[in-house]
């Protein structure tokens, strides 16, 4: 099963290296791994989508818990959590299909960013399967290259990372 | 007060209380031996390979229960002290290991003796530490004692750049810790202390599992009061051997692949198994799957990733053992007595199983423990290489008190006992301390004889010798068809020869006759250390044995 998993960490060198080894180490794979530095620029956020077995997670977050530089751990389903994922799309664009392509980016409320004489390039923020169902529809233009973030997320409501539960 | 960061160094390990450390100089730890070179406060152990140095600070953390500290210079230095530092990290034992690294302007650019310490280290250590700037050495080395001996303790290694050990500036020793991503919990949940109670109130058949957490904690007085107070008897791991007393009427002694019958046999019928600071090892369990099959599991660890990590739990109890079983006593009433149909049983496995050898004509390696336990009268400190040495030493030899046995359990590292031995010895002067090694786990680290000799350690070292990889070769001849691979240890040196060559004292001892007079006359060599070659049974088994992957009532007796 897919897992969102929040990592909160202290901004020190190094700390990308112990939670990412965690993961290979303990037979977990990483599908995409988003970090950033959050409100308080000494602590990073990190979003790590990853897929394994229920008892390994449990285990996995409680070995990342075990590192003096991380501050706390939570899984996130799906349902309790907002999520986007970021992408840049350069995608073929002749004078016959720049319209339609212009049509596809409104629909998906995505961005034309750069312009240039024989492509495109878009920005899209959404949820994941929006990003991959944009990307699908784009393909018969020809995608001359593709960047994507990976997932990150919050939890809804008024409940905050700081706010919720914490180390024990 | 202006110091240099090497100055810094030794005085922020002063503050620490260190007195000795345990390394190898090098280019880019000079400035630190610099700093070493006037200080009288803190003793400096020259060893001769860096893995000496790093078991050596791990023996002697094991008896003493501080931190042991050990150092190297950057690059091969470091690295040589990586079996020791993974020895230390299974085994969970405080050590701060000191490195020396390239300075700032260097790194990253494949300099002359360069090497990624805290990437190579960081999934064998509890923590480390790159430090680029002097400042920052005092607050560091404050956080990674605190770190190595508090929670579940393990090793923290601080990589010091060269610059950052020469440049000055105003030193002054926090006082302080902000960590707040670490923060151990001590005391464990009162509803579960509650449920774990109950539990123990209606069971029939409880055993206790301690392990090596009862010693890490200190928890020898209250595992004795707990057990006695609810009469259960009580096994322990090969890292628990101490925790509880082996002359103690509840006693069954080490449990698991080359425990004893009864252990296995009670572990198999009980219906509460009471693990305490241990954690399910593989070579404790056996299959997994048909470990302990009729009980429920109390779990009790200071580490939370250690519950639910091999088997499930019906109890977890996350605190640190010596306060739990203090909770826990204060917690449950029994009537003494109860039990005593189980015990009965238990009686009967001891008398019908009890761990034992063929005895004959030749000098069999259990009677030479045997010898050590009966001349020592059970007072010293057992330090063991790994294999078939390590498991007649933990069979034989009865341990009454924590801390006498020092072994590499997790890692089972060949070669460690020797180093750790002098690390012990360094730390327990007054001491006898033995290292029950192998032929083949004794040549691993043998040019720490020297260090021994030159600090006039009185190290008894006894080489329960088989001219084969003696544990290698057991599970060849009864698992591979006696084709005995790469086992042979037919060309081995004249050991007597070797260890006077470093100029300790030796003998050769063939015959069962001439035990006892050479380990009598070995402990009266009180300034320098003592190499007996035991010219052993070669083809001599560790009974009982679990085959790997068997259930742990399913061993080989003989």
């Amino acid at each position: 099963m897919k897992h969102t998993i929040s990592v909160i960490v202290e901004n020190k060198p190094g700390v990308l290296h112990r939670v990412s080894g965690l993961f290979s180490r303990r037979g977990f794979n990483i599908e995409s791994l988003a970090v950033g530095t959050t409100d308080n620029p000494e602590i990073s956020r990190m979003t790590i989508v990853a897929e394994g077995d229920e008892q390994t997670l449990e285990q996995i977050i409680k070995q990342l818990y075990k590192q003096i530089d991380v501050l706390k751990v939570f899984d996130l389903p799906a349902e309790e959590a907002v999520e986007r994922e970021l992408a840049l799309i350069k995608v073929h664009a002749s004078e016959k299909t720049r319209g339609e392509i212009t049509q596809i980016v409104d629909i998906f409320k995505a961005r034309i960013i750069d312009v240039a004489q024989d492509s495109l390039t878009i920005e899209i923020s959404a949820e994941k399967h929006k990003v991959e169902d944009m990307q699908k529809l784009l393909e018969k233009f020809g995608i001359q290259e593709l960047v994507r973030t990976g997932k990150i997320a919050l939890q809804r409501g008024p409940s905050t990372s700081s706010g919720q539960g914490g180390k024990e | 007060m202006e110091l240099t960061g090497a100055e810094a160094l030794i005085e922020s390990l002063k503050k620490e209380g260190v007195e000795h450390i345990f390394g190898y100089p090098g280019g880019a730890v000079l400035p630190i031996y610099d700093a070493l070179y006037k200080e009288k406060a803190i003793q400096h152990i020259l060893t001769r390979h860096e893995q000496g140095a790093a078991h050596a600070a791990d023996g002697y953390a094991r008896v003493t229960g501080k931190v042991g500290v050990c150092m190297a210079t950057s690059g091969p230095g470091a690295t040589n002290l990586i079996t020791g530092i993974a020895t230390a990290y299974m085994d969970s034992i405080p050590i701060v290991a000191i490195t020396g690294q390239v300075a700032t302007a260097l790194i990253g650019r494949d300099s002359f003796q360069e090497a990624d310490v805290t990437g190579i280290t960081q999934p064998i250590t509890k923590h480390n530490y790159l430090v680029k700037n002097a400042e920052d050495i005092p607050q560091i080395i404050k956080e990674a004692f605190h770190i190595a001996k508090s929670g579940r303790p393990g090793p923290v290694v601080i990589d010091i750049a060269k610059d950052a050990q020469t440049k000055k500036f105003k030193f002054k020793y926090p006082d302080k810790i902000d960590l707040p991503g670490y923060k151990p919990t001590l005391k464990g949940h009162p509803r579960q202390i509650k449920a774990a109670a109950k539990m123990i109130s209606i069971c029939q058949r409880p055993v206790i599992y301690a392990g090596g957490g009862i010693i890490i904690s200190g928890a020898t007085k209250e595992l004795k009061e707990f057990a006695e107070k609810m009469n259960i008897p009580v096994t322990t791991t090969m890292m628990g051997l101490g925790a509880f007393p082996d002359d103690h009427e509840l006693a069954l002694h080490m449990l698991g692949m080359h425990g004893t019958a009864y252990a296995n046999y009670a572990v198999q019928e009980c219906d509460l198994l009471i693990a305490i600071g241990a954690r399910f090892d593989d070579r404790v369990t056996g299959h997994l799957a048909t470990f302990a099959p009729k009980a429920k599991h109390i779990h009790i660890d200071i580490d939370p990733a250690e519950i639910g990590k091999n088997v499930q739990v019906d109890v977890p109890i996350v605190g640190d053992a010596k306060q739990t079983l203090r909770d826990l006593i204060a917690k449950v009433e029994i009537e003494r007595g109860k039990h005593e149909a189980w015990l009965k049983q238990i009686e009967e496995w001891k008398k019908k199983y009890p761990l034992t050898y063929k005895k004959g004509k030749y000098l069999k390696p259990q009677y030479v423990v045997e010898m050590i336990y009966q001349v020592t009268k059970g007072e010293a400190i057992i330090c063991t290489e790994v294999g078939q040495n390590q498991m007649w030493a933990a069979q034989y030899y009865k341990f009454n008190k924590p801390r006498t046995w020092v072994s590499s359990g997790g890692l089972g590292t060949m070669g460690y006992g020797f180093p750790a031995a002098i690390g012990a010895q360094v730390g327990k002067p007054d001491a006898i301390v033995f290292d029950i090694a192998g032929d083949g786990s004794i040549q691993m680290n043998i040019q720490e004889m020297v260090t021994a000799v030159n600090n006039k350690l009185p190290i008894k070292i006894a080489v329960l010798n088989n001219c084969y990889l003696g544990m290698v070769r057991q599970w060849q001849e009864l698992l591979y068809e006696k084709r005995y691979s790469a086992t042979d240890l037919y060309n081995n040196p004249d050991l007597v020869k070797v260890a006077e060559a470093f100029g300790a004292a030796a003998m050769r001892i063939t015959k069962p006759e001439e035990v006892k007079k050479a380990l009598e006359k070995a402990l009266k060599i009180k300034d320098r250390p003592v190499l007996m070659d035991f010219a052993v049974n070669k083809e001599e088994n560790v009974f009982p044995f679990v085959p790997p992957g068997q259930a742990i009532n399913e061993m080989l007796i003989d």
